[in-house]
C-alpha cells in the first residue's frame, strides 16, 4: 500500500493491515536467515493468513480494490440459448451466494466438500456481465458502448480459445486451494444457465514473498505495473469506479482481460540494453532511463549525446503514457505458464487484467497507441480478449447485478 | 443463512436469498461460522407470537418430475420439544418425511416414523444421505434457483411455511424402501 493518501476502506484495511504484518514477519525471518542465525529463522514462524477474509458486502465488488492475491482464475461462459432476464436473476442470486458463503470462510449451500471451504485466504469472487449477457437479458440499451469485442489491432493473433465470453468470475485467493473449491462450486451453479467458455488461470508472487504495494515482475522480468494508480487513492476511485453514464453500473468498473503471450525465445536473444530501450526502464530498478528509482518520473524530453531521446518514442512507457488521472487504467495482471512443450519452448506470458470506468475513453486509446508502435510488441503477442462490465457491489440481502436484471 | 420463524394464524414467507445473505452478514461479522443462530430475526412481525421452529439454508435438489427432496436445518428456538408431522410443498403437494437406514444391508431411504422431533433448543440437520423432506411427485420443475414454498405442520396442528432454492446436486440418490403405513 506504499503511496497511499486516500482514504482506507475497511475491506482493504482487514486484508491490507493482516498482510504488512505477514510481510514484517517474513522480513524478519529472511533477515535472520542472512544472517546465517539458523535458531532466529526456524523460531519466526510465518503468519497464517488462511483463515483471512475479505468482505463480500459494500458498494464496489471485491477483488478490483483488493490487494491482488497470489492466485487467480478468470473463467469465461456463455449463456445457454434461451436464458432470459428471469433466469439470469436466478443464476445471479445463486453465484452471489455462493460467493457470499465461500469468501466468507463458509460453505456454499449443498457444499459437497465443506471442509475446503475453512480457509478462504482472502478469496474474492467478482463477477462480469460480457456484451451477450445484455442481449440475452433484453437490456440492450444498458450496455456502455465500449463493453464490446475491441476494435481489430494489427498486431493481435487471437484464438477463439482465449477469446469473447457472456459471462466472467474472476476468483482470487492466497491459496491455489481456495481458488479451486470456489471455482467448483461456481461452476456447478452456473451450468443449468452457461457453459465454461475459457478458463485463464495466472499466478503473482506468493504472500509474503512482498509486501503489498511492491511492483511485482512479469515473466520477462519486468516490473509491471509501476504506474498502477495505488489502492485507495483518488487517483484509483477516478480511475476505476464508473460515476456516469448508465445508472445500475455506478460504483462498477469494466473489465478487459487480454492473454498475452511472451515470446521468450526471442526475447532471450535480446540483451539488457536492448530490453531496456524496448521499455524505457532499467531493468533491474524499474527506474525510467531517465531516473534513478522506480517511482521517478520518466523525462521524455531528456536527450543524449548524439541529441536523440534517452526514452524512445517508441518505447512501451513512451507509448503507454497518460497525462491524467482519469485516462489511466489499473493493471491487475496474472503471469500464466502452462509449461513448455516437447520443443522445450515456452509457453508463458500475460492474463492482463485491466480495470477502467470506461474502456472506450482510458483502455483503447493506451492500446491503439501501442498497436501503432511499441517496440515490446516485438516479444508480446495478444492471443486472446474479452470485455466485461462489472456490476456494482452489493448489500447483505442483495445480489450481484440487481441493478441491472432485478 | 435461511432463517425464518413460524407464525401461527398468520402465514409468512420470508425466505429466500434475501434473508440469506442478512443472516450470513450477522453470523460472519461475530466470527461464527456456521453455528445456528440462537433465534431467528424477529423483525419481520414483532407483534405475532413467535413460534419455537425456525429453519436456515434450506434447498432442494433440482427435478423436472419424480420425486426429489428438500435438506437445510431445523431449529428449536423454544423450551419444549417440537415434532414436525406432516410436509407439502407447491411443487409437490405429496411428501413425506423421510430418513435413511440400513435395510438388508444396503442404504436405503424410508418414512421416518413418528415424523422428526426436535429437541427444546436444539437443531436437526437434514441432509443427503440423512433425514429430508422427500417430495414424491413433482408437479412442478424445480429448477435452479427456484423458490419453491413448503408448509410444515406440528403435532399440535399448527403449521409453518419457508420457501427453499432449487440447487443442481448429484447426491441423494439412496433407493427408496416405501413404507407400510401409507
Amino acid at each position: 500500500m506504499t503511496g497511499a493518501t486516500g482514504p482506507v476502506s475497511r475491506r482493504r484495511l482487514l486484508t491490507g493491515g493482516a498482510l504488512t504484518v505477514g510481510g514484517v514477519v517474513a522480513g524478519a525471518a529472511a533477515t535472520a536467515g542472512l544472517s546465517g542465525d539458523s535458531s532466529k529463522a526456524a523460531s519466526a514462524a510465518p503468519a497464517m493468513f488462511g483463515g483471512n477474509v475479505v468482505p463480500f458486502h459494500g458498494g464496489h465488488q471485491a477483488g478490483i480494490d483488493t490487494p491482488a492475491q497470489a492466485h487467480g482464475t478468470f473463467l469465461a461462459f456463455d449463456l445457454a440459448a434461451g436464458v432470459d432476464r428471469a433466469a439470469l436473476g436466478r443464476m445471479m442470486r445463486l453465484l452471489t451466494d455462493d460467493a457470499a458463503r465461500l469468501t466468507q470462510g463458509r460453505p456454499a449451500l449443498a457444499d459437497t466438500e465443506p471442509e475446503l471451504a475453512a480457509l478462504p485466504a482472502h478469496l474474492t469472487v467478482t463477477f462480469g456481465f460480457g456484451p451477450g449477457l445484455f442481449a440475452a437479458a433484453g437490456q440492450e440499451a444498458m450496455r456502455p458502448e465500449s463493453v464490446a469485442p475491441l476494435p481489430a489491432f494489427a498486431i493481435d493473433r487471437l484464438q477463439p480459445r482465449w477469446t469473447g465470453g457472456d459471462l466472467l468470475i474472476q476468483i482470487c485467493a492466497d491459496d491455489p486451494m481456495a481458488v479451486t473449491h470456489a471455482q467448483r462450486m461456481l461452476v456447478k451453479d452456473a451450468l443449468a444457465f452457461a457453459k465454461p467458455r475459457w478458463v485463464q488461470r495466472g499466478f503473482r508472487n506468493s504472500r509474503g514473498v512482498q509486501d503489498d504495494g511492491v511492483t511485482q515482475r512479469n515473466v520477462m522480468g519486468q516490473l509491471d505495473g509501476t504506474r498502477n494508480p495505488a489502492l485507495g487513492t483518488a487517483a484509483f476511485d477516478a480511475a476505476v469506479w464508473v460515476d456516469s453514464g448508465p445508472s445500475w453500473l455506478h460504483g462498477g468498473s469494466t473489465l478487459v482481460v487480454r492473454r498475452i503471450r511472451a515470446e521468450m525465445e526471442t526475447w532471450d536473444a535480446v540483451d539488457t540494453t536492448g530490453k531496456e530501450f524496448s521499455v524505457g526502464r532499467r531493468l533491474a530498478s524499474g527506474a525510467p532511463l531517465t531516473g534513478a528509482r522506480e517511482h521517478d518520473l520518466p523525462d521524455y524530453k531528456a536527450t543524449n549525446a548524439l541529441g536523440l531521446t534517452v526514452i524512445s518514442d517508441t518505447s512501451h512507457i513512451a507509448r503507454a503514457h497518460v497525462d491524467g488521472d482519469r485516462q489511466r487504467i489499473f493493471r491487475r495482471a496474472y503471469n500464466y505458464d502452462e509449461g513448455p512443450g516437447p520443443d522445450g519452448r515456452s509457453d508463458s506470458g500475460l492474463v492482463f487484467a485491466s480495470y477502467q470506468r470506461d474502456v472506450g475513453a482510458q483502455f483503447l486509446p493506451i492500446q491503439r497507441k501501442l498497436a501503432e508502435a511499441d517496440l515490446l510488441n516485438d516479444w508480446t503477442t495478444p492471443i486472446g480478449s474479452a470485455v466485461f462490465a462489472i456490476p456494482p457491489g452489493c448489500q447483505p440481502g442483495g445480489w450481484i447485478g440487481e441493478t441491472l436484471l432485478g | 443463512m435461511i432463517v425464518t420463524t413460524a407464525v401461527p394464524g398468520r402465514r409468512r414467507r420470508l425466505l429466500g436469498l434475501g434473508s440469506v445473505m442478512a443472516a450470513a452478514l450477522l453470523l460472519g461479522a461475530c466470527g461464527d461460522d456456521g453455528e445456528p443462530a440462537g433465534a431467528a430475526t424477529p423483525s419481520a412481525s414483532p407483534t405475532a407470537v413467535a413460534q419455537p421452529l425456525a429453519v436456515k439454508d434450506m434447498w432442494v435438489k433440482t427435478a423436472a418430475s419424480g420425486m426429489t427432496a428438500a435438506f437445510g436445518t431445523l431449529l428449536n428456538t423454544g423450551g419444549a420439544d417440537v415434532t414436525v408431522v406432516k410436509a407439502t410443498s407447491t411443487a409437490s403437494p405429496v411428501m413425506e418425511l423421510h430418513e435413511v437406514a440400513t435395510v438388508d444391508g444396503e442404504m436405503a431411504m424410508r418414512p421416518k416414523e413418528g415424523g422428526i422431533t426436535i429437541p427444546a433448543g436444539g437443531t436437526h440437520e437434514l441432509k443427503p444421505g440423512g433425514d429430508h423432506l422427500m417430495m414424491m411427485d413433482i408437479k412442478t420443475p424445480v429448477t435452479a434457483g427456484t423458490e419453491v414454498t413448503f408448509t410444515l405442520t406440528f403435532a399440535d396442528g399448527k403449521t409453518m411455511e419457508f420457501t427453499a432454492v432449487g440447487k443442481d446436486f448429484a447426491g441423494g440418490n439412496e433407493s427408496y424402501q416405501p413404507g407400510t403405513h401409507g
